[in-house]
């Protein structure tokens, strides 16, 4: 049976100190083929939730399910075979600043595919970085010798080398300019809109971003989603903080 | 009054037996988790996909890139100490023991430990750093959610390479400190270089230069995996990485001098035991 959810996250909540909850009974579906963008102000636990997913940290209580598998049961063998369907995008690209682009791009498909030669691995990441838009001129340079536009870049053109089912942008704006940030949202969609049934989850408090590039919005807010829908339904929601998330980032832009 | 200033003093005393005993407990639990992550590291090794390109990038970076400091430094300690036990020695007529005694105390006691804590400086600062970066920059937690095990492939290359190298290195501090206190004895104090030889060849055994790679091997795999620890669970920004290396540093050299100690009263009763 097909599964029309990438994820499932079901009431998890998380504390790190006993009694103070930083994520307080979550439930979110990202569906299949839609992008999902999550806003919320800063320390609202869109950071923490994002690690959940990842597996990165483990909820105190509740579920998340990554393509139909709750992830709490996995082993580390089953996670690892699990994460090859994630694409991440990190804040910072989080490039491995001792490897060329080339070689970072390559990183991914020199340890999971080893079926492929040297030379189909240089052929795939380079044309992974050329879908990317960067230049070849860049390949050889380390990441610390090219700008932070081409770094996202070559970050999001390794979260593509495995051709993975979810992809994760982590905060993929924040300290761009205008140009870079519109740069950025293009190349999101249009990664998307590659593969029909990928799905992509954008963690962001760029609500301009989030509506221009979001099928589906959720809003957190003390550890809880506020509001879930479409940008439409934000738009006309009375709800006073989402209004007022609302008309401060539609004033900011 | 009297029975308040007692109160008082029963609760102080209460606060330093919870305080201490707090402190005691973070340790255990501190050593309890870095036990723990040295051995999944290691035994991560020996499991598919082998990391031998790392761990020979590892034995460059901390074997070969080190020899050059191990050899300044093993030099000028032979010469020093032997120029010392000549002076001692010249006192009571025995100079013909120089040799033996330097070399013994070169093979059994410093070379491991100079050598430890020079690389345990360059190497594991080096890699406390390098690590707490990849950490504060999302790289490991990149490595992570990219399907690879980053306790496998950052850590456990570097803690093997550390226990093969420091033996080695360790080797070539012996040799090198046996030059140099040759040089000294032979070149300029003139002793007689057959006696220099003779003496020495009666008195050092192997066994105490294996006592010495033995060290070398334990103080290797303590630094390492206090560094790397310490890098691997770096919090915060860029102090948190200026932090991680200074402690791992400080406490690296620290455990290596107290760990000498008891690992020459150990080695000491295994050889009475199994002579």
């Amino acid at each position: 049976m097909a599964v029309e959810n990438a994820i499932e996250i079901i009431d998890i909540k998380k504390s790190f100190t006993p009694g103070d909850y930083v994520l307080n009974g979550i439930n979110l579906n990202i569906p299949k083929g839609k992008i999902t963008v999550i806003i919320g102000f800063s320390g609202t636990g869109k950071s923490v939730l994002l690690k959940h997913i990842l597996g990165l940290l483990k909820p105190t209580s509740g579920t998340i399910k990554i393509l139909g598998t709750d992830i709490a049961n996995l082993d580390d063998e089953e996670r690892i075979r699990l994460r090859k369907h994630f694409g991440v995008l990190f804040q910072y690209a989080a490039l491995f600043d001792d490897m060329t682009i080339l070689e970072n791009v390559q990183f991914p498909l020199k340890e999971h595919r080893r079926d492929l030669s040297k030379n189909q691995i240089t052929e795939a990441a380079y044309e992974k970085l050329k879908q990317c838009g960067l230049d070849e001129k860049h390949y050889k340079k380390l990441p610390g010798e090219v700008s932070g536009g081409m770094r996202k870049r070559c970050g999001l053109a390794r979260a593509l080398a495995l051709d993975p089912d979810i992809f994760v942008y982590d905060e993929p704006t924040t300290g761009l300019d205008p140009i870079l940030t519109e740069m950025v949202d293009n190349l999101i969609l249009s990664t998307h809109n590659q593969r029909e049934d990928t799905a992509s989850l954008v963690v962001s408090h760029d609500l301009h971003a989030a509506f221009h590039i979001g099928d589906y919005v959720a809003m957190l807010d003390s550890g809880k989603v506020l509001l879930h829908g479409t940008p439409q339904v934000f738009l006309e929601s009375d709800n006073p903080f989402v209004a007022k998330f609302v008309s401060k980032g539609v004033h900011k832009k | 009054m009297i029975r308040e200033a007692r109160r008082r003093v029963d609760q102080t005393i209460d606060m330093i037996v919870l305080a201490l005993w707090k402190t005691i407990e973070e340790f255990i639990f501190e050593v309890g988790a870095i036990m723990t992550f040295g051995y999944e590291s290691l035994r991560s090794f020996f499991y598919k996909p082998y990391r031998f390109t790392e761990f020979i990038q590892q034995m460059e970076f901390i074997g070969n890139k080190s020899i050059f400091i191990v050899v300044l430094t093993g030099t000028f300690t032979g010469m020093a100490l032997s120029f010392q036990v000549y002076l001692g020695f010249k006192l009571v007529n025995a100079t013909s023991l120089t040799g033996p005694i330097v070399a013994m105390g070169i093979t059994r006691e410093l070379g491991p430990v100079l050598t430890g804590l020079i690389v345990a400086a360059r190497a594991g600062g080096a890699m406390a750093a390098n690590l707490g970066s990849m950490r504060v920059s999302e790289q490991i937690d990149a490595l992570e959610v990219m399907g690879v095990n980053p306790q496998e492939y950052l850590v456990g290359p570097r803690l093997w390479a550390s226990i093969l190298s420091l033996p080695l290195l360790t080797g070539i501090f012996d040799f090198v400190a046996m030059v140099g206190s040759y040089f000294l004895c032979i070149r300029v104090l003139e002793m007689d270089e057959a006696i220099f030889w003779d003496k020495t060849a009666l008195w050092l055994k192997p066994a105490h230069i294996n006592e010495g790679l033995i060290k070398a091997a334990v103080f290797g795999a303590v630094f390492s995996l206090i560094c790397t620890y310490r890098g691997f669970t770096t919090k915060g920004g860029a102090r948190g990485v200026g932090d991680a290396t200074n402690r791992g540093v400080v406490l690296s050299m620290v455990m290596i001098i107290i760990l000498d100690f008891f690992l020459m009263n150990i080695i000491e009763i295994y050889y009475k035991v199994f002579p």
